[in-house]
């Protein structure tokens, strides 16, 4: 209560209200020092090289160099814009993400509907569909590499009914879609798991009243568990669409972005400028224009949740 | 709970009881038992099929792909795959260091970002809403957009003897890794639902912030614990985009990148699948394993990451 309590040095036993005081002022130091290791490490290995993609896209930087770097201005970009495999590249992540987006997410779905149902073995069947996801995409990409031989796995069990198979990884109208099959096959495991969380959180109750009002089945799902899982929904979409943006550890090993650049995504074609060719300031450029379609689809994601809460 | 809830939850399946004016459901469980069959062997069989073959010579693996004997373990079934590998590439190596990482990636992530979270949601102090918005922020960036300039910078930096460049290093296969926003917000939300009271208590009993961090809201947090280590260990152990980058050396190559340097290193007849299907079983069938344990915290895991977003 008098003024000389609160300039007093460290009393450990000080009742709560002389403590709160102390609390606010060594407050901050604590809460400084339980910062300092994460703000140290997230600014110097995530904010700065964030900055550094804008920054580098307009030099001339390369990996090793004797001269410092020289700004070019749009130089970088313009060379981006005349090249054919950067258009290359752009378009196959782009039809790699539109293809992807809904068929995986709703085999998703169908997967986590089937594993939902009341039918005994739920949990061997989840777990068995969501094993490749733990699956590293390196052992997956190795495995589907050797099944896609043109004398591998895949083509044996199409001869077997009588159908030749295609060169799936060598034929350049038939990698991309390879490469599409395997990745779907490897994650979608993990968005039916989302699925079935979003699907367990639709109350019972609601499913009663629909069976009670005579709805079927198919007019359950669209009035009860449809509208539930917009939520999940949007989720699902967003993530698939940038997981599918980042296209890149199946096509270096697989196909090295052939052939014919069929294959060639941003992100390859990224590592493949700024690691293989040492050209950071041109890799920046690409990385900016990977950075600016991410952007587009989560201020996206932003508006229809938004949308959502406010009709709420 | 996900019984009770399975069975309302899923419009395919009739209720046990039939009420007047309801039309059967449309599929019955014998259809979705089928389908589940069918899935499980598209999703299971290729996986057999890698582990299986590990223990065959090259042609029988070859001829055996014409019929059920490729997800069968039968003919000439032995050893020779996994040690072939041992010869090619110094296997044990790899498989240390990537141990190594992820093991010191993931228990310094649990460190830092506890800590981090526990000042932002526990402790008052002037700046905390910025520094919050600003972690979130991040979440948008995928670590992809700024590999390459990260892979400059980590060029660029001196390291801690004083010479250029972290390149080459198991610290730069670590560092740029402990700290993580997601994890972050993962230790905020739940540190959000532990009652403030507690603090409050142990504040009058003279206890500090770190203390009260330490001995009472770390204990009471083993479920975000359990899930941020899970969804940082994956991503650890199964890195390579960046070790491929940083790494040349075999000696710090991680076991991931190992896997695709071993495709370039077989042999003079040709490519050895027989050993690349074993390297692959080697560093899938513990994870594997590792997952069917526990299944539960693992789903858990992932299910919480979501929906949240």
């Amino acid at each position: 209560m008098s003024a000389t309590v609160v300039s007093e040095p460290v009393a450990r036993t000080a009742p709560a209200r002389r403590g709160s005081h102390k609390r606010n002022r060594r407050s901050t130091s604590v809460a400084i020092a339980m910062l300092v290791p994460a703000a140290v490490l997230m600014i110097t290995f995530l904010i700065v090289p964030i900055l550094l993609t804008f920054g580098l896209a307009f030099t001339n930087a390369r990996l090793i160099s004797p001269v410092p770097a020289r700004f070019v201005g749009f130089d970088n970009f313009v060379r981006l814009f005349e090249n054919e495999t950067f258009w290359r590249s752009l378009i196959n992540t782009v039809v790699f993400t539109i293809v992807i987006v809904p068929v995986q997410s709703g085999l998703a779905l169908v997967l986590a509907l089937l594993v939902n149902a009341r039918v005994r073995g739920t949990n061997f069947f989840r777990t068995v569909y969501f094993l490749p996801v733990v699956t590293s995409i390196v052992v997956v990409s190795m495995l589907w590499l050797f099944m896609y031989q043109p004398n591998g796995l895949l083509n044996s069990i199409l001869a077997q009914i009588g159908i030749q198979g295609p060169d799936w990884l060598g034929d350049p109208s038939w990698a991309l879609f390879s490469i599409i099959m395997m990745s779907i096959w490897q994650a979608v495991g993990f968005h039916m798991i989302i699925w079935l969380s979003g699907l367990q959180t639709i109350p019972g109750e609601l499913y009663e009243a629909a069976s009670l009002d005579g709805a079927n089945g198919w007019q359950q799902f669209v009035h009860v568990t449809w509208p539930g899982l917009r939520q999940t929904a949007i989720f699902i979409l967003i993530t698939i669409t940038i997981a599918a943006f980042s296209l890149f550890s199946q096509v270096n090993i697989m196909t090295q972005g052939g052939p014919l650049d069929s294959t060639s995504t941003l992100v390859f074609l990224a590592v493949r400028t700024g690691f293989g060719l040492q050209q950071t300031g041109l890799a920046a450029a690409i990385s900016l224009v990977f950075f600016a379609l991410v952007l587009a689809v989560s201020l996206l994601q932003r508006y229809l949740t938004r949308d959502k809460e406010a009709r709420r | 709970m996900s019984d009770h809830l399975a069975h309302v939850a899923d419009p395919h399946v009739e209720p046990e009881i039939h009420r007047a004016g309801e039309r059967p459901s449309r599929l019955r469980p014998i259809t979705v038992m089928i389908l589940r069959i069918v899935l499980c062997l598209v999703f299971g069989l290729p996986l057999i099929f890698m582990v299986v073959s590990s223990f065959k010579p090259d042609n029988q693996i070859f001829a055996d792909l014409g019929s059920w004997a490729a997800f069968l373990p039968v003919g000439e079934i032995s050893l020779d795959n996994y040690i072939g590998v041992g010869e090619r590439v110094p296997f044990a190596t790899f498989m240390l260091n990537s141990i190594l990482i992820t093991v010191l990636t993931v228990t310094l992530g649990l460190i830092v970002n506890s800590m981090a979270a526990f000042a932002l949601s526990r402790i008052e102090f002037r700046g905390q809403k910025v520094i919050l918005a600003v972690v979130l922020a991040t979440l948008i960036v995928p670590f992809e957009t700024m590999a390459l300039p990260l892979l400059w910078w980590v060029n660029t930096i001196p390291y801690f003897d004083g010479s250029q460049g972290w390149l080459d290093t198991y610290e730069v296969q670590i560092v740029p890794f402990i700290a993580n926003a997601f994890s972050i917000y993962l230790f905020y939300q739940y540190f959000d639902s532990i009652p403030k009271e507690l603090d409050e208590a142990a504040t009058v009993d003279g206890a500090g912030w770190f203390r009260i961090y330490r001995s009472i809201v770390m204990p009471l947090a083993g479920p975000a614990i359990a899930t941020v280590a899970i969804l940082t260990f994956l991503p650890a152990w199964n890195s390579y985009l960046w070790p491929l980058m940083v790494v040349q050396s075999e000696d710090l190559r991680p076991v991931m990148v190992g896997l695709d340097y071993f495709k370039q290193a077989t042999g003079s007849s040709g490519t050895a699948w027989g050993q690349i299907m074993a390297y692959a079983s080697m560093i899938t069938v513990p994870i594997l394993a590792l997952f069917i344990a526990f299944q539960r915290a693992f789903i858990n895991s992932i299910a919480s990451s979501g929906v949240k977003g």
